[in-house]
């Protein structure tokens, strides 16, 4: 026979690392471009503390460099100060956490473990990815616009935003851009999930990972159109001059605006929490994905209630759409409505609390392997806790009335979100690193970057829902010309203090992310953790098209510790007779 | 290019969903058309049963035209089916013309179209008007662009997009079905914009 012409044309650095339609490197480029942004974000957010910390005196070597507009002699003033607020919440979650969560643990790990060569929409995907690129842009250089950035709050409400200056009309196309980002995203993520499972890869026997990344691309699909359509309203508001938000008669300092009123600003909180509240949970489910794998993997046993998880996550993202109007017990929107939404926002919290147990008890009787991963996943189930059982008071309409919009609801919020998400992300990066590049991260930094953020997390979010206890409000640019303000400064330095100190715990972390890549030894086995889901099963670093040959499933994700095997993993792509060790029981 | 990865029901139905991948996330990618629109049409409901007086469409807007605009789209939906149909019984030829008549239709919508917003500019009517023609003027905006999105879609896959019949005529009709389903999304929402805006 003559050979088979195999040409393989070797794509060349354009198509390869910029312009992939590759989903790992898709994967990878989100997922450096979000972390890139969680650090922009997070800069922003410190500088906002020495404010916060020591108002009115100049930042120290570097205030002079914002110019005299932002930072006259160094000292912030309060309209910049609001802009590092506005887009310190929406980099961090529309370009930080969402894009690293989904579009890049989700697009490199997913097709892996159905056994997908890769998204089903492989040109799609790259679009998604430029498209994030280009809304990411497009908010960065609203900075450097007349008037700065956003800064009416990641919120944007209106009336406020519709008369802000000219950042806002910047942060709304920004937002469109990444919504359809995540909207192309989404698509991919849930036809990829539903049509290019490999043999054998029936719904339950997916990773709860994959399951965290289906539910939530359902909510980033039907969810994220609400916030359009009200972005596309405000556009008019300011561009065309409609009044879809402005009330009749609405007066801005002490001049009447000359608009037609009869909008309603209540209308843009409704449509913006019925996007972010669901948003709230595509931050957290893919990290419940994580933490569960790593759980499992590093217990050696299979998740507790797996199938409980599974249905607790439908439900829970089902419920999601129906709590919105939480945010806005504060707003007069009626008793009747309040009471709704109080009770789906307590229904709500009992999906979370079931997950959450069936990690814990996954715990129980576990041979527990103390890896880096596992003691971020291990801290996050304390810190969501945290963060999950302070949001009950703010759910419940009585005691929102003293809490809402104060410190208490940032310390709550985060809670879920820093210590509770960013964790569970370094655990996914710390656990999938060796997958990607082929080389095992070091343990002993990982550790001390992991105790270290740990405890600084905790000093910059408990001092915080003591300050909203206090009652200071949460967008204060100076809290000490209030007494009550006053009389909880040492916490706010205490706070303040705590997240300069997180950023220098992240120094180990940033160290051995680059010298990992290069230095380290290579990885011994495509298996280093003994791992049974399907990603493990590829070559390392996975090729182009992932599998050299189509993977079959046998069995559940989580066969770890199989009573009668040899090996305490048996991975789901081993067919029965494969590693017959153990002489099977007489059958007479 | 790359070495092109194969994708499993990229053409073929996938045996338990019976789609195939494209028309699978059209019909995701329609399903999020829905809420954006329903996003829109709860803005309509509220602003109106908030306001204090509200206009009646049809004492403000040109109801035939807008009858008129109606039967061109509906007729354009029946040319978009009869261009899939005629690719699947393989006649290309009838194809063209069933497509082409539909970019034809959607032009003609469009230029009824900018007819009515020409009449309210003259009569110096904006969207900062009034909350009513703020509505109107998003609302039936946003369809618009709709359409010429899909007036660039069936122009592709009409002139320079079509030459993948010849290679993969399964795959081609896949995209003229897909661009189908689009566009009968098109169709619908300006079924229910019409009445709500113009008759209500």
């Amino acid at each position: 026979m003559h050979e088979q012409h195999h040409e393989h044309h070797e794509p060349g650095f354009w198509r390869k690392y910029i312009f992939s339609v590759d989903h790992k490197v898709i994967g990878i480029q989100y997922s450096l471009t979000s972390l890139l942004f969680l650090f922009f974000g997070f800069s922003l957010m410190m500088m906002m503390r020495w404010q916060l910390a020591y108002p009115g005196q100049p930042l120290p070597w570097i205030g002079r460099l914002f110019g005299e507009a932002n930072m006259p002699e160094g000292v912030m003033v309060p309209e910049f100060y609001n802009q590092l607020g506005a887009m310190h919440g929406t980099i961090m979650v529309f370009l930080g956490v969402v894009p690293l969560a989904v579009g890049g643990f989700g697009n490199y790990i997913l097709p892996l473990q159905i056994g997908a060569p890769d998204m089903a929409f492989p040109r799609i995907n790259m679009a998604s990815y430029w498209f994030l690129f280009v809304g990411g842009v497009v908010m960065l250089a609203s900075f450097f616009l007349p008037g700065g950035a956003a800064q009416s709050g990641w919120t944007s409400y209106a009336p406020l935003a519709n008369i802000a200056p000219t950042g806002q009309t910047a942060w709304l196309i920004g937002m469109i851009f990444l919504i359809t980002s995540s909207l192309l995203g989404s698509i991919n993520f849930i036809v990829t999930t539903v049509q290019l499972r490999v043999r054998g890869l029936s719904f339950f026997k997916l990773p709860f990972f994959v399951w965290a990344q289906f539910v939530t691309s359902f909510l980033l699909l039907l969810a994220f159109p609400p916030l359009e359509a009200a972005g596309v309203l405000q556009l008019m508001d300011r561009v065309a001059g409609t009044s879809f938000f402005l009330p009749s008669g609405l007066v801005v300092t002490g001049q009447p605006l000359e608009v037609s009123g009869g909008g309603n600003p209540l209308l843009w909180q409704h449509l913006f929490w019925f996007l972010a509240h669901p948003e709230v949970y595509v931050l957290i489910l893919p990290a419940l994905g994580i933490v569960a794998e790593v759980i499992a993997n590093n217990t050696r046993k299979p998740l507790w209630g797996y199938r409980t998880m599974v249905y607790s996550l439908i439900f829970l993202g089902f419920m999601s759409f129906i709590v919105w109007a939480h945010h806005m017990f504060m707003t007069g929107m009626g008793t009747a409505m309040s009471t709704f939404f109080q009770a789906t926002t307590m229904i709500i919290s009992v999906p979370s609390v079931i997950i959450l147990t069936c990690l814990a008890i996954s715990l129980w009787g576990g041979s527990i392997r103390f890896t880096v991963p596992m003691h971020f996943a291990l801290a996050f189930i304390p810190m969501f806790a945290i963060g999950g059982l302070t949001g009950l008071p703010l759910g419940l309409t009585a005691s929102d009335l003293h809490l809402h919009d104060t410190y208490y609801v940032i310390g709550h919020f985060h809670y879920v979100v820093a210590p509770g998400t960013i964790f569970a992300l370094f655990a996914g990066i710390y656990y999938w690193f060796p997958k990607v590049t082929g080389r095992m991260m070091n343990e002993k930094l990982g550790k001390l970057h992991f105790w270290l953020s740990l405890i600084f997390m905790n000093g910059v979010f408990t001092p915080m829902l003591l300050i909203g206890v206090a009652g200071v409000s949460r967008r204060l640019y100076d809290q000490t010309g209030y007494a009550h303000g006053a009389a909880v400064q040492d916490l706010t330095v205490f706070s303040s203090w705590s997240a300069w100190l997180l950023a220098v715990a992240q120094i180990p972390f940033i160290i051995n992310f680059l010298m990992s890549m290069r230095k380290r030894e290579k990885v011994r086995s495509d298996n280093p953790w003994e791992a049974t889901t399907l990603e493990w099963a590829t070559p390392t670093p996975p090729p182009h098209g992932n599998f050299p040959t189509a993977p079959q499933v046998y069995r559940g994700p989580y066969e770890y510790s199989v009573p009668g095997r040899s090996a305490d993993f048996w991975p789901q792509h081993l067919p029965e007779e494969a590693e017959s060790t153990q002489p099977r029981p007489a059958t007479t | 290019m790359s070495a092109e990865v194969e994708i499993p029901y990229a053409v073929k139905p996938h045996p338990v969903t019976g789609l195939f991948n494209g028309k699978f996330g059209i019909w995701l990618f329609l399903a999020s058309e829905v809420m954006l629109f329903g996003a829109l049409f709860s803005t309509y409901v509220l602003l109106r049963v908030g306001a204090e007086a509200w206009p009646h469409g049809y004492s403000l807007l040109n109801v035939p035209l807008a009858t008129l605009n109606t039967f061109v789209l509906i007729l354009s939906s029946v040319t978009m089916v009869m261009a899939w149909a005629s690719l699947k019984m393989g006649d290309f030829r009838k194809f063209r013309l069933n497509l082409g008549a539909t970019i034809l239709l959607a032009f003609v919508f469009l230029i009824v179209k900018s007819f009515e917003y020409g009449a309210k500019f003259e009569h110096h009517i904006h969207p900062a008007t009034s909350t009513f023609y703020a509505i109107y003027f998003t609302l039936t905006g946003l369809h618009g662009l709709h359409v010429i999105g899909g007036i660039l879609v069936n122009l592709y896959l009409l002139l320079p997009g079509s030459a993948l019949w010849r290679t993969e005529p399964e795959r081609f009709t896949n995209r003229i079905e897909c661009a189908g389903l689009y566009w009968h999304f098109v169709d619908l929402v300006w079924i229910f914009l019409f009445p709500v805006l113009y008759l209500l």
